[in-house]
């Protein structure tokens, strides 16, 4: 496999249980997230969601141009908000938060204009929740004798920087030789059908969808309240066909932090790409305006994500002895060096490590310089019912092509990787991730169905 | 299968006993019977039902009765909305009989019904004082009266079925039991929330294995259906049992009229319907044995349905959005039941264990489209125009 000595900027791109994950290099500032009101100061402003959004919008260009410049992420800010307007949408490059709750809907609409509705209703409510607002007319103080229309889990919640990230899968476009919406013509050519890899069990009530929405938060009180709210707007016209909850982020975007370790023990995410890289960014994660030809063109500013649940047989992994775990990763267990080295981000020197470990053959230097963006995190759902833990990576990855991404990294990976004895992939979906929202007259997808 | 108790119960149960403790008052009071001592004289021939006053003040009541017809009547006293605030049945010819009640302020509607049949002949009296509960829309107090007549309607219909499924039963019939059964259960699923309002009658008719209390006798059509589909024999008690059960459906057909009913309440049932359905049926819980879910979640989507097209009307003024959505939801869910249609099978519709896991998911994402929306119809009705 591949070149001897790496380049200095090696990045392993995960793709498989994201094990190899690097510790992200030295330490790079943290996505600068503008000064935001808290939770309380918004519930004051009765209505302050729209205004919101304008000064979001700029603050999130002010990070993309001052990022290099932006205090360390270290000291985490759990209580502001992020900026939900901006070019791209956030809960990419965001500084990763602790916890998630991940959904995939099926549109059971076949009214294109009841579809744009309720995605105009969901982007006004995402606004709000992401502001630490509630949506609606609030939790209390309506009619006693009816719901409320906010669920009010969330009350007292400083916002948590909550994220919601919007996607669409291939099947919105077409299901059954049915072009559902009309959108047959502006399917992206990225968006494929993900082929089928050596090794996958697939479960399909664990994967697909029409339409995804990621919610990333410091509080999974706040990130659940806001998939339970957004599953609640779409009842008759969506429903929800999957679902995953995450913590323990098994990457993260803030180089300068220290690098989270994976459900097997290995720290996660070394050379994962830095939020604040506006160059890696644009060359790996973020879809060129010339990207698309033809109908694919409102991609552009977007990104796709590929989100695989992968069960990992926890018993068998804590009965292998160490050295075999850290020859299938190609790293030592406590500092996360890589064979042969001293520190974590000291550059792998790939010839020396075996030609299956996890780390050598997810390395970018092993696949043409490809890399992806992880945000996974690690689940368990509890036990199995044959007292196995219910545990692994829940794997997200976004990046600008799939065709150039996921898809070869996770062929070779799928093959060769000394890794597959302890995982299996078992859910697995695709999502075209538009670009961000513009401001308050600009909805999730407008793009797509303009 | 209960559902919380609602305030309605509870108001309910509170106009109940005070009915009780007037009953005891009342006889004491007979001697006074031909003194003018503010009873209300209704004289009830074969067709009229006239009143001594139209006005009167607003507390204990009393209704001095004389049967100068040919005919057998009987007399009721309604609230809006056709609530039942007393009654005295079976009232021969040259016969009289006192009725008693405690009532509010506000206007009521004193029947007669000779040959104790239809509607009866109706006077408007008003019992005077300051009333608490502010004016209602007539329309809403029209929507009520044709609901408590639909939920009348069904408690009327369910017996005649349930002594069907009663007799096989006692005679030992597994097999006529067998496609008695779901069809029994038909008026009684279309109105629960009205039944459940009772509180008692529910968990002696309808309650479910898990659903006992230490101590408390399983009674009903689910222990019949686990003796009939599981142990696959009917025992001596099963047959004791069966007469129970329409024991206690006959209390159920006998107090519905005087159900605490309002715009509200109906609007909320209705979504309490199809909670039954998304709690109980869409996991197979509720028919356990016979796994006839599917027609016990056509009866409750046919009850939610009535109650919603009656309100309608005013929803439709106030929300027009919200019953175009119903509207489409209710067409929709009905469309998705169709398709679960087995002629075949005594209730019209497949085996519960033989719907798969998509179609169960197909089914539950129907109900949720359906009952979100409902859940708003409360508001749409309840707010003051």
């Amino acid at each position: 496999m591949t070149n001897g000595e790496t380049k200095k900027s090696g990045t392993e791109g995960a793709a498989g249980p994201g094990a190899e994950a690097g510790t992200e290099g030295a330490a790079a500032p943290e996505a600068a997230q503008p000064r935001t009101p808290s939770r309380r100061a918004l519930l004051g402003w009765g209505g302050a969601g729209l205004a919101l959004g304008a000064v979001a919008a700029g603050g999130t260009a002010a990070a993309l141009r001052t990022g290099s410049d932006a205090a360390p992420a270290a000291a985490a800010r759990p209580a502001e908000a992020v900026p939900f307007h901006g070019a791209h949408q956030a809960g990419i490059a965001t500084a990763v938060q602790d916890r998630l709750h991940f959904a995939a809907f099926d549109v059971k609409t076949d009214d294109r204009a009841e579809l744009i509705a309720l995605l105009k209703e969901w982007t006004q409510a995402a606004a709000r929740m992401t502001a630490g607002s509630q949506i609606g007319s609030g939790a209390i103080g309506s009619l006693a004798e009816a719901p409320p229309d906010d669920t009010g889990e969330a009350l007292g919640l400083p916002p948590s920087r909550l994220t919601l990230t919007f996607g669409i899968g291939p099947t919105l476009f077409e299901s059954g030789g049915k072009d559902r919406f009309g959108l047959r013509d502006r399917r992206p050519a990225a968006l494929v059908d993900l082929p089928r890899f050596p090794g996958d069990n697939l479960d399909p009530a664990r994967g697909g969808g029409d339409l995804c929405v990621q919610a990333c938060a410091d509080d999974p009180q706040v990130a659940v309240h806001a998939i339970r709210n957004l599953a609640r707007i779409g009842f008759g016209k969506v429903a929800v066909r999957w679902s995953q909850l995450g913590f323990g982020k098994t990457s993260s975007t803030t180089p300068d932090a220290q690098t989270p370790r994976n459900m097997f023990g290995f720290k996660d995410g070394t050379r994962n790409i830095a939020g604040t890289d506006a160059k890696a960014l644009e060359q790996h994660v973020w879809v060129g305006a010339r990207d698309e030809k033809g109908g694919g063109a409102w991609m552009a500013g977007g990104s796709y994500l590929v989100a695989r649940r992968i069960r990992m047989h926890i018993e068998t992994w804590d009965r292998t002895s160490l050295r075999e775990q850290e020859d299938i990763f190609g790293r030592d267990k406590g500092e996360g060096a890589a064979v042969g080295r001293k520190n974590e981000h000291d550059a792998p020197h790939l010839p020396s490590m075996p030609p299956t470990s996890h780390v050598r053959l997810a390395h970018p230097d092993s696949n043409d310089g490809i890399r992806i963006l992880r945000r996974g995190y690690s689940f368990t759902d509890g036990t199995d019912g044959l007292g196995r833990l219910d545990a692994g990576l829940f794997f997200l990855a976004y990046q600008r092509d799939v065709r150039q991404g996921f898809v070869p990294l996770q062929q070779r990976l799928a093959r060769h990787d000394a890794l597959n004895e302890y995982i299996q992939h078992v859910g697995s979906a695709l999502f075209a991730i538009p670009p961000g929202v513009g401001g308050a007259d600009d909805w999730w997808g407008r793009g797509l169905f303009a | 299968m209960r559902a919380l108790r609602s305030a309605a119960a509870v108001t309910a149960a509170v106009a109940a006993t005070l009915t009780a403790v007037s009953g005891c008052a009342q006889k004491s009071d007979a001697a006074a019977d031909d003194a003018q001592d503010g009873a209300v004289h209704v004289t009830a021939t074969d067709d009229g039902c006239a009143v001594s006053k139209k006005e009167f003040p607003a507390g204990h009541l009393r209704l001095a009765v004389k049967n100068k017809g040919t005919k057998v009547t009987e007399v009721y006293v309604y609230a809006p909305g056709d609530r039942i605030v007393t009654e005295r049945e079976n009232i021969g010819p040259g016969t009289g009989a006192d009725i008693v009640a405690e009532i509010a302020p506000g206007t009521y509607e004193i029947a007669c019904k000779p040959g104790m049949k239809g509607s009866g002949i109706r006077q408007k009296v008003t019992a005077t004082g300051k009333s608490t509960a502010p004016a209602r829309d007539p329309k809403l107090d029209k929507a009520v009266a044709a609901y408590r007549a639909y939920v009348q309607e069904q408690a009327d219909r369910t017996l005649p079925e349930a002594r069907k499924f009663a007799d096989a039963v006692k005679a030992g019939d597994i097999e006529a039991a067998k496609k008695a059964y779901a069809v029994s259960r038909t008026g009684w699923e279309r109105t629960e929330p009205v039944a459940e309002s009772f509180g008692d009658i529910d968990p002696k008719v309808d309650v479910r294995a898990d659903g006992l209390e230490d101590g408390q006798q399983w009674t009903g059509w689910h222990k019949l259906e686990q003796s009939l589909w599981e142990k696959k024999e009917i025992t001596a008690d099963d047959k004791k049992l069966a007469d129970r059960l329409i024991t206690d459906l006959e209390d159920w057909r006998k107090r519905v009229g005087k159900a605490e009913i309002t715009p509200t309440s109906m609007a909320n049932g209705a979504k309490e319907l199809l909670d039954e359905v998304a709690t109980g049926k869409v996991t197979g819980e509720e028919e356990r044995y016979s796994h006839t879910d599917l027609s016990d979640f056509q009866a409750n989507v046919e009850g939610a349905q009535k109650a919603y097209e009656l309100l309608k009307p005013v929803a439709a003024e106030r929300r027009p959005e919200l019953t175009k959505e119903l509207d489409k939801q209710f067409a929709a869910i009905r469309a998705l039941l169709d398709r679960h249609r087995d002629s075949g099978s005594p209730d019209g519709f497949a085996a519960y264990d033989t719907v798969g896991k998509d179609e169960r998911k197909e089914l539950s994402d129907g109900v949720n489209a359906l009952a979100e929306p409902l859940s708003k119809l409360a508001a749409a009705v309840a707010t003051a125009k």
